[in-house]
């Protein structure tokens, strides 16, 4: 499946700049392990030493946060956009 | 891009602060508009000259000038990541609200002495106007032009009033479903107020977009990229508490819990006050207080986990119906260290709460002041809590703000001819 993926500041350094890259994947898992593919480094920046999500990383996969749903498992469809955020407080 | 055209400055524009630091990993940053870490996204606060290991014990002001200072938070700038001249400068001057002595609230749930810490005093009648002081200075020195955030509410206001009078642009966004009073106060200052289709953990990610964005260029959203600045704020919460009670630290606290940033930041207060010997070294314990419908770091405590599962908000509580809390493992961390607890209390006793502070003492408090005391009553109740130990209470915002949250039971005693007859009838034998 093709997906864009929203990369956020802090991670640009690793995609020349580009603030949405071109992804491909059928679930989550697949898209972050093509984006290191391209851009080599950026996963173990949104992933753990244990391949899980780092705790102050929020992914999005189209409006959903994928902690709600079925995390790195999540199905990415056709078309998709995929957002990598990070955490921050509020309110 | 905002992080990219914001220059860096010297740290002297932000008084005894040296670096950003950050929280999970410890690499170090310079003093900038940024807010997570490039290695482990994990977040970024300030480092002052007393966090260096060669550190040698002087505090860099005494009790006494503090109390020659001003009757706001900048009697403590010697402890802030602000430049001296900062009093001078047009802001909203919050702080120094009263910590009120509250004996019948006390004797109601059977507590020896118990205070509150009442910020429904501030210029816009919540703590927020701490916070976003300290961050309308870090606006200033990086050359912002706009002031933003992403807000539950009383933030919005806050934003708003503070860029009104610093002479900011003001560009605030909240979610669209929020209590008419809090939208009020936020648009009677200016500046724009988009309400977003969505809850506010979806407000934040829209900001958190919107940040990385040519539409949000020089912008200082004041929970985003200053919130390193901006969460230091909360630090006077504790600097006050310690000095109106004598420059002592309680011995135990509850505060509300919605990102979890306030509590973070009241235990690095008191920490701070420790480490610069202007208090007494003993321990304190530190309570979070959520609602039902909103407690994902209650659950974790209770659960015995140090993960926070998000959730979807559903209270009346809503300036704390934050989902997906960034500094929730961290109040798990200070709870669990201080020998605290995280408690909940249902919409219901948010209500009861908020009537009982009000009855007994005449302080009209925010749905999230019916929070934390509702959750000290039930901690309390549950022997989770010391009563003969000296306990503090935060109210942090005024319960003008959330009329709808009693305005069910708001209604007359009676209504009668104006004659003493129908008042004796009605009313006197009646009661």
């Amino acid at each position: 499946m093709s997906v864009s993926v929203r990369i956020p500041t802090i991670l640009r350094t690793y995609t020349d700049g580009a603030a949405e890259v071109k992804g491909e994947g059928a679930t989550l898992r697949d898209v972050l392990q093509k984006l290191d593919a391209d851009f080599p480094g950026i996963g173990a920046r949104i992933l753990d030493e244990t391949g899980n999500l780092r705790r102050f990383v929020n992914v999005y996969v189209g409006e959903e946060d994928v902690r709600f749903i079925d995390g790195l498992d999540t199905v990415t469809p056709d078309g998709v956009q995929v957002s990598v955020i990070p955490a921050v407080a509020g309110g | 891009m905002a992080l990219a055209t914001a220059e860096i400055t010297t740290s002297n524009d932000f008084g005894p602060a040296v670096a950003l630091s950050c929280r999970e990993c410890g690499t170090r940053y310079d003093l900038g508009p940024t807010f997570a870490c490039i290695e482990c996204f994990g977040p970024l606060e300030v480092a002052y000259t007393w966090n260096s290991p060669d550190f040698d014990g002087t505090a860099p002001v005494t009790r006494e000038q503090i109390a020659a200072g001003p009757a706001n938070i900048w009697r403590y700038r010697a402890l802030l990541p602000v430049p001296v001249d900062v009093g001078v400068k047009p802001n909203l001057a919050p702080g120094w609200t009263k910590l009120v002595k509250v004996d019948n609230l006390a004797r109601e749930l059977g507590l020896r002495s118990l205070h509150v810490k009442d910020d429904s005093g501030n210029p816009t009648h919540s703590f927020k106007d701490r916070v976003v002081a300290i961050a309308l200075e870090a606006a200033r020195t990086f050359g912002f032009h706009t002031l933003s955030c992403s807000s539950t509410g009383n933030l919005a206001g806050a934003v708003t009033a503070a860029a009104a009078r610093a002479g900011l642009d003001a560009c605030v966004f909240i979610p669209a479903d929020l209590e008419q009073p809090k939208i009020v106060m936020a648009s009677v200052y200016g500046g724009r107020l988009v309400g977003i289709q969505g809850t506010y953990d979806e407000v934040n990610r829209f900001c958190s977009e919107l940040i990385g964005d040519p539409l949000g260029d020089r912008w200082g959203f004041v929970n985003v990229n200053l919130r390193p600045y901006y969460a230091e704020g909360s630090k006077t919460l504790a600097y006050e508490i310690a000095e109106q009670l004598g420059w002592r630290v309680p011995d135990q606290i509850v505060i509300p819990v919605a990102s979890g940033s306030q509590l973070t930041k009241v235990d690095k207060g008191f920490k701070e006050l420790i480490r610069l010997g202007l208090v007494e070294d003993k321990p304190y314990k530190i309570f979070g207080a959520q609602a039902e419908g909103c407690s994902p770091v209650s659950a974790a405590y209770k659960a015995g986990r140090d993960v926070v599962q998000p959730v979807k908000p559903d209270t009346i509580a809503k300036s704390l119906a934050i989902g997906n809390p960034a500094d929730g493992p961290y109040v798990l961390d200070i709870a669990r260290r201080t020998g605290g607890a995280v408690e909940d209390v249902t919409d219901a006793e948010i209500v009861d709460a908020i009537r009982l502070l009000a009855r007994t003492e005449g302080i009209f408090g925010e749905t999230a002041g019916g929070v934390t005391v509702g959750v000290l009553r039930k901690l309390v109740d549950k022997g989770l809590l010391d009563p003969a130990a000296e306990t503090v209470v935060l109210n942090t915002g005024d319960g003008l703000k959330t009329l709808d949250a009693v305005s069910a039971e708001a209604r007359p005693t009676a209504v009668i001819r104006p004659s003493l007859d129908a008042f004796r009838t009605a009313v006197v034998e009646n009661s």
